[in-house]
């Protein structure tokens, strides 16, 4: 395991009192990366509802267009948004959302691990790195303290690396006394990556009663738990959140459906607990891949390369679709079967940390995303 | 006792217990090798029930209705599932044959089922019993054709649903092919992610096993008896020949997904991905690669004779040099620590409720690549504070003697352990201190 770098804070300052997890933040912006992990269906979410091309390559799935019994929501004349995602169209409505359609990384096989660590590991490679595009960034901003956040028992690769990041898992376990943590500090001193695994684990943060009280429905009440974490002044600013499940091979329909109506609500618990940082806040989801055009054999759809990208925030460009539209058609299809990924991920990582984060672009090129000076970051991204 | 004792109780075993037979101490290497036999089923997993019949089960709960299913998948979770997992880790915390164990969860994990997948949880279990561990010192090629033709494997990668568009099922219903199995099975379970198969091998090979299915898929409508077993279905096979990785296979029906699989099972990119795997696993988190090679050669040479195999990775010399270079998974630390400290009683809240916080509950990886085997993912900050949490809680109950407990790690515990056990305020904490080491942690 890699050296981390950390700042060693007497345990329990975190709680309260002055000069904390963050003695001076160099942002008061905050980014949220919601990784949606095996595959979403770009066309269920966002379906090109009146496209002949659509309703005929998935005959029992496409979803209705707007004005029909369980129709799309209407967005800009071509696309909808699937009716269980209808809490995030006010959000649209409100220029607080944009789409960023047909897009996904530089990756073009159909993995989902392969995929996966290229969504995270951001070198355009499976393997290219053994830390996260998202850590580079945080460690190319701030050396000072934790400014990520990973919410669960272990750290995605997106937000593992040299750079602090705070973490928070539920337990039913006990808390265990300082003095055998004191003591223990010692058996752990010859072990390099149990000491410093150790250290970082005593640099606890504490969710609000109310944020605990959230428990139940698992992606709500990690986005409650992170948003009331990010929200505080000297709390983390930057954040993976993650979602399982969304690898629809059979029954989508039902399945998206459910799995529609919790990621609206965890969105929607992001923009409550942020509260007047909300402003200040993008929230970017995304997921390894896509599906193919056509629905299989089982009323789901297999892996397929082009996705798409959510984008939320007090401050983002929003209500609109953007991106360039490759069309259908099989001949316009990539490998003739999935969505042609016309749009990069890169592209929007790279303008949304310029942008939002004001990292200059040479160090994005040359430690976040390395070799993808080909991808150009995109810009107009945020209002402001 | 000696390091190569501690080596081979940690890292070819599931730890120390008082218990432990004289031979680790006379002979350590030759303990584990004696392990490598074919084994029966353990007489404290005779008495759950066959896949089949939890399948038809399930099966017949679907006919009759959501609500049913619903029913039976919940009575079956609680009473077959819970049960068997519960007698499944006891089994590992008693028995004489830890490396037997090692191996199966080592295959169990190559060949993940998940109850991310609901609907078949309670079978899985009869799974690994069935696919996986008669297996485990007998041949590659038969594990893999018994787990790619167990009705659990066949649902829960959606096999069960695939139909060949010009197949007379195909033709009269417009249902068509579900490529996830065919695509597992090259990425995960054979070849390897770069084992050198194209979205065109995913195809075909998706084709090829068109009709491999199971009796408990149950249209509400039909009448036809429901079996819960594997079936082949020739009216859902796509006909005709097929190329899968450069070859044509002319056999019909069902002897063609066979005949696919054998070649599967001799490729060189599978003896190399499994050699990884099994490298990775028993000698470190970025496998050697004159390891891996030897072991590649070994799977090749015999066509893939796991007894072979496994006596070969024993018989690594890196697997004897470094005492300590991986961190135990939370199943491995859960019940080393079980047998560290003689449980007598095994009971829900200290086995499975401490897994589920530390986030491996038996059958239930996040997909189907199944576990992690690094230490980057099992040894985060917040992992580690529950690991030290299950610490303290288990020796509260314990009251093994720190001295005696220490005796079992004498050739691996670092002075520091040894000092601050001594200077400990209570006995508990002692034990403790010793079970949230590194030196417990990792193996």
């Amino acid at each position: 395991m890699k050296r981390r770098t950390f700042v060693q804070l007497a345990t329990g300052l975190a709680l309260a009192g002055p000069g904390l997890a963050l003695a001076a933040a160099p942002t008061d912006r905050r980014l949220v990366v919601v990784v949606l992990r095996g595959g979403l269906d770009a066309l269920h979410a966002v379906p090109p509802t009146d496209d002949p091309d659509y309703r005929s390559a998935r005959p029992t799935l496409a979803v209705p267009p707007p004005g029909q019994p369980d129709g799309a929501l209407a967005l800009d004349g071509v696309f909808g948004l699937h009716p269980k995602l209808a809490p995030l169209h006010p959000l649209y409505r409100e220029h607080e959302l944009f789409v960023l359609h047909a897009a996904t990384t530089s990756y073009r096989g159909r993995s989902h691990f392969d995929g996966q660590n290229q969504l995270e590991n951001g070198t355009g490679r499976p393997f290219g790195a053994s830390d996260g595009w998202l850590n580079r960034a945080i460690a190319a901003l701030y050396q000072g303290g934790r400014l990520g956040l990973a919410l669960g028992p272990s750290v995605p690769l997106m937000i593992q690396g040299d750079a602090g990041v705070a973490t928070w898992a539920d337990s039913p376990l006990p808390s265990v006394d300082e003095d055998f943590l004191d003591r223990l500090a010692h058996v752990y001193a010859p072990d390099a990556s149990f000491a410093s695994t150790f250290a970082q684990s005593r640099q606890t943060l504490v969710p609000s009663t109310a944020a605990i009280a959230e428990r139940g429905k698992e992606l709500t009440h990690a986005a409650t738990v992170a948003a009331d974490f990010l929200v505080r002044d000297d709390g983390p600013r930057i954040a993976v959140v993650e979602s399982t499940g969304w690898d629809t091979h059979f029954s989508q329909q039902r399945r998206l459906d459910t799995l529609f109506e919790q990621l609206s609500a965890a969105l929607l618990a992001l923009r409550a607990g942020l509260r007047e940082q909300w402003a200040q806040s993008v929230v970017v989801v995304v997921s390894e891949f896509g599906r193919t055009v056509a629905e299989n054999g089982s009323r789901g759809t297999d892996h397929g390369v082009g996705g798409l990208a959510l984008v939320l925030g007090g401050s983002v460009a929003g209500g609109r679709v953007v991106g360039d539209w490759p069309g259908l058609q099989t001949g316009q299809r990539h490998e003739g079967r999935d969505l042609q990924p016309a749009n990069a991920y890169e592209a929007l990582f790279k303008g949304l940390l310029i942008e939002h984060l004001d990292l200059s672009p040479k160090a994005i090129e040359a430690r976040v995303f390395p070799q993808s000076a080909h991808l150009r970051p995109l810009s107009g991204l945020l209002r402001r | 006792m000696t390091v190569e004792t501690s080596i081979a109780l940690g890292r070819f075993g599931l730890g120390p217990s008082p218990r432990t037979p004289d031979a680790v101490r006379t002979a350590p290497r030759e303990w584990v090798q004696a392990q490598v036999r074919a084994a029966d089923v353990p007489q404290a997993l005779r008495m759950f029930p066959s896949s089949a019949s939890t399948m038809k089960a399930l099966g017949e709960a679907a006919r009759e209705g959501t609500e049913a299913l619903k029913r039976v998948t919940g009575e079956r979770y609680r009473e077959v599932f819970a049960a068997e997992v519960m007698a499944l880790v006891a089994h590992r915390v008693t028995t004489d044959a830890p490396f037997l164990e090692r191996m199966v969860m080592f295959w169990s994990n190559h060949f993940t089922v998940s109850r991310a997948k609901a609907v078949i949880g309670p079978a899985i279990p009869a799974f690994e019993r069935e696919a996986i561990r008669p297996h485990v010192f007998g041949r590659f090629e038969d594990m893999l054709l018994a787990a790619a033709s167990h009705p659990v494997m066949l649902d829960y990668l959606d096999n069960h649903l695939s139909v060949g568009p010009a197949s007379p099922a195909g033709q009269r219903s417009g249902r068509s092919l579900n490529e996830n199995l065919a695509r597992e099975l090259l990425e995960l379970h054979t070849l390897g992610v770069n084992g050198g198969y194209t979205q065109q091998d995913v195809r075909a090979f998706a084709q090829v096993l068109t009709g491999w299915t199971h009796g408990g898929v149950a249209p509400r409508k039909s009448t036809a008896p429901i079996t819960g077993t594997f079936v082949y279905r020739d009216r859902m096979h796509e006909p005709g020949p097929k190329r899968v990785l450069g070859r044509r296979y002319e056999s019909a029906g069902i002897e063609q997904g066979r005949a696919v699989l054998r070649a599967l099972a001799r490729h060189p990119s599978t003896a190399s991905f499994v050699a990884t795997k099994l490298v990775r696993h028993f000698v470190a988190d970025a496998p050697p690669a004159a390891d891996v090679a030897r072991i590649a050669t070994v799977f090749l040479d015999t066509q893939g004779d796991l007894a072979a195999v496994s006596r070969a990775v024993v018989q690594l010399g890196a697997a004897w040099e470094t005492a300590l270079p991986k961190v135990k998974s939370p199943v491995e630390l859960v019940i080393s620590t079980h047998r560290a400290l003689g449980m007598p009683s095994l009971r829900r809240d200290t086995l499975l409720v401490p897994l589920k916080t530390l986030g491996q509950v038996p059958f239930s990886a996040a997909s189907p690549q199944g576990w992690p085997d690094t230490a980057d993912h099992w040894l985060s900050p917040e992992s580690l504070k529950q690991r030290i949490a299950f610490a303290r809680a288990i020796a509260a109950r314990s009251t093994v003697s720190p001295d005696e407990l220490l005796t079992q790690f004498a050739p691996i515990a670092t002075d520091q352990l040894r000092t601050w056990m001594s200077r400990a305020p209570s006995g508990d904490a002692a034990v403790a201190l010793l079970l949230a080491s590194p030196t417990f942690q990792r193996r």
